[in-house]
């Protein structure tokens, strides 16, 4: 169970936990000759050292340069700028606050409809239904499409003039159209129900592959003392899915705060679809560069993000300490 | 499967963009030795490539004006006898990334815009004067070219190759049709948007889903009440934005807003062109690449144009056109090839070599072949021939960060609201440039 949990993490927050628990064997292993340690070394010091360049390094220089004013020329055009840069954004830069609540909108939306949507998707699809596998790849077919391929399938529902939804609503080519993608009061939603359907199937998979999981001798047990199929799924299913659960929690977290790409394919994230990562893009690729500026972002996004990251470690380290 | 590959793929933009950074501060950390050698004289440029060619980088990608450079290349050739080695870049990737670029190893000569943004790499530095070259070539262009090419310390650093105007375009047989008349100032260009909505036209056509089209208004409200200069003062910063002059700009626009096209903000140019050609806007402000849009051949002789009208004192001196031409990097300047290439894209030779393949652009240089020019073509050169200063767009005269990251939000909430909050405009500026 644990083991299926832990493959369903994203690679990234699986790598410390690999390393550390690597660290705790080589403890306990008796004596070591020459070629062991050296074997070891190099499989416990390769990772280490990618995390470190690849991870580490960037984030604390990322973290530096929010401190900075910068140009992106030459070095000695880097000038400390205190927390110049973070009063700016909280103060002075008009997108930052509604890019803070869409990201929470975000979260509580897929929170709230996306992934129970999935579970639901997943329960269903877990009956001996004919065709599952079929319904499976239809509903995981959003998580593996391109950026590219969502925009124009979007459009082609959203559009003012000749998109599907206007059509059936019967205001297409009328004044009274919405305008999805141009009106700020709606475009929001209108990419949050194209985020859930990326969404929904992702959770939708890795529940499947939990609720595959549960020793039916649970259901049946739960079935001979007289439970309805309800109280089956939420009394005994559903808590024997627990590790399931917490990676779900923390990808839905992840989800929403790294939530990018449909806002980038309708409008780069302007005109009420702002986002704190579509603003780092904004301020750090690209022409409108403002390292500093950017970099600030950057960290507002990281400290968010070690919210849910730290959680799931405690939890998950906690519970194999007590083990 | 794809579940465990999907979080890398949209893996969180934070860690990305943090790689990006530190891909930015990689290739600073890299530049730094190179500058140094620049700058310590010793012809960095490969020895024997000196006289018997030269290195081109371009950043026109598309099919077409990838064709017409490669024309201006071979003829160059023809005529020299030197090598042109062309190194193409998609031309989004050769915008974001001229930071690196210019600090690496850029070619001799690269395509780029005349405005703030040459200005800014003269300023550093980065790129080598070509006074001599102009010495040459200065006869092919007029007063507001050159003023336009010209760096801040007053050398010469920018040779145009083509530009094309920004102003009204509308279709003739509509016009026609309802007794329109071309508005001479802003008055009656109120008159007309009040006769076209009671017609039932959107008066203006509109389109700023992608953000930067909405400059275009702004600029020329600008220069029409506060001039030329107050333009390029303001995009560089060394006007406040905090002023009545900046204010009075969204005051007068906010005039024209009941006549653009409510949709704005859900459409970008292509709709709107779409739009002009199907008679439901009257006329729409933009470059006149909106041309590209109209496929029929009916649709595009029906096309016209008319110059921004007149709202202050400052009548229609100033014409909003975006130059595109060449500039010699640092390492280029001693390339003498280089130079001679420069001095090239200068002749009406090269730009007609260039305008052959690629019709959509207006040539610079006097007496280029305008024998195939069509009445629209003709009238967009005059109107820029005409001019007294050639502006190059906000995005172009101002900082980068100022146009994309402050003006397009800001723009796009004044035209939702009709408001604007000059304080904050002045207040991120301050940030802003300083950081630069």
């Amino acid at each position: 169970m644990s083991t299926t949990a832990r493959d369903l993490v994203p690679p990234e927050s699986r790598a410390p936990s690999g390393a550390q628990a690597k660290g705790v064997k080589s403890g306990k292993v008796r004596r070591l000759s020459k070629r062991d340690k050296v074997v070891l070394s190099l499989m416990v010091g390769i990772p280490t050292l990618i995390q470190l360049v690849f991870v580490w390094l960037p984030t604390l220089m990322s973290i530096a340069l929010s401190f900075m004013r910068w140009n992106g020329l030459a070095l000695t055009d880097i000038r400390p700028a205190g927390l110049g840069n973070y009063q700016y954004i909280s103060q002075d830069y008009p997108p930052f606050w509604p890019a803070m609540q869409h990201n929470l909108l975000w979260l509580a939306f897929l929170a709230l409809v996306a992934t129970p949507l999935g579970l639901l998707l997943a329960v269903l699809l877990d009956q001996q239904i004919r065709g599952s596998k079929i319904y499976q790849s239809i509903f995981f077919a959003p998580v593996m499409l391109s950026l590219a391929l969502v925009g124009i399938i979007w459009q082609l529902f959203y559009q003012r003039d000749n998109g599907l939804l206007n059509f059936l609503l019967g205001t297409s080519g009328t004044p009274q159209a919405v305008d999805w993608f141009g009106d700020s009061s709606v475009n929001i939603w209108a990419a949050l129900i194209a985020a859930t359907w990326r969404h929904a199937g992702y959770v939708m998979l890795l529940y499947l592959a939990g609720l595959k999981g549960v020793d039916p001798s649970l259901k049946e047990a739960a079935a001979i003392d007289g439970a309805n199929a309800v109280q089956t799924f939420f009394r005994v299913v559903f808590p024997a899915m627990r590790p399931i659960n917490i990676v779900i929690v923390v990808i839905t977290i992840i989800e929403s705060l790294r939530a990018f790409d449909v806002v980038y394919v309708i409008n780069r994230g302007t005109n009420g679809l702002e986002l704190i990562s579509a603003l780092v893009i904004q301020n750090l690729v690209g022409e409108g560069q403002v390292i500093g500026v950017g970099s600030a972002l950057a960290v507002v996004l990281l400290v968010i993000s070690l919210v849910p990251i730290v959680f799931y470690l405690s939890r998950t380290f906690g519970k194999e300490n007590k083990a | 499967m794809a579940a465990h590959t999907e979080p890398s793929l949209t893996a969180g933009p934070g860690r990305r963009t943090i790689l990006k950074t530190m891909g930015v501060g990689v290739a600073g950390l890299a530049g730094v030795p190179l500058l140094a050698a620049c700058t310590g004289g010793a012809g960095p440029s490969g020895g024997g490539t000196e006289s018997s060619g030269l290195t081109f980088g371009s950043g026109s990608s598309d099919e077409v004006p990838k064709k017409a450079y490669q024309a201006v290349t071979d003829a160059f050739t023809k005529k020299t006898g030197k090598t042109v080695s062309t190194n193409v870049v998609p031309h989004n990737d050769f915008q974001n990334k001229i930071n690196s670029y210019l600090q690496g190893s850029p070619d001799d000569t690269f395509t780029w815009f005349a405005g703030y943004r040459m200005q800014f790499y003269a300023g550093k530095g980065l790129l080598a004067p070509v006074d001599d070259v102009w010495e040459k070539i200065g006869g092919n262009f007029s007063d507001a070219l050159k003023t336009a090419s010209t760096g801040p310390d007053g050398k010469m650093y920018f040779v145009p190759n083509y530009n094309y105007p920004w102003g009204f375009f509308y279709r003739k047989s509509l016009w026609a049709e309802k007794g329109y008349e071309v508005p001479e100032n802003f008055d009656a260009l109120k008159t007309l948007a009040a006769k076209m909505k009671a017609d039932g036209i959107i008066p203006i056509g509109f389109a700023d889903k992608d953000g930067w089209p909405a400059m275009g208004t702004f600029d020329y409200i600008n220069m029409r009440l506060n001039g030329y200069q107050f333009h390029v003062d303001l995009c560089s910063h060394k006007e406040s934005w905090d002023q009545p002059k900046v204010t009075e700009v969204f005051t007068t626009w906010s005039a024209l807003l009941p006549f653009q096209d409510p949709a704005a903000l859900g459409q970008t140019w292509q709709d709107a062109a779409r739009a002009l050609a199907a008679k439901k806007t009257g006329m729409y402000l933009l470059g006149s690449f909106v041309t590209q849009q109209f496929t029929d051949p009916a649709v595009l002789k029906d096309i016209d144009f008319f110059p921004f009208p007149e709202i202050a004192t400052e009548g229609r001196d100033a014409v909003e056109a975006p130059i595109d031409g060449l500039l010699l990097s640092k390492k280029g300047g001693e390339n003498a090839a280089a130079r001679q290439f420069m001095e090239f894209i200068g002749t009406p030779e090269a730009q007609d070599a260039y305008a052959a393949v690629d019709p959509s652009n207006i040539a610079t240089a006097k007496g280029t072949d305008t024998s195939t020019f069509s009445e629209l073509n003709k009238k967009c050169a005059d109107t820029i021939a005409n001019a007294k200063f050639i502006s190059q767009f906000f995005d172009r005269d101002a900082l980068p960060a100022m146009a994309n990251n402050v003006m397009i939000p800001a723009l796009q909430t004044f035209l939702k609201d009709g408001k604007m909050d000059v304080k904050n405009l002045e207040a991120q500026a301050k940030t802003l440039y300083a950081a630069q």
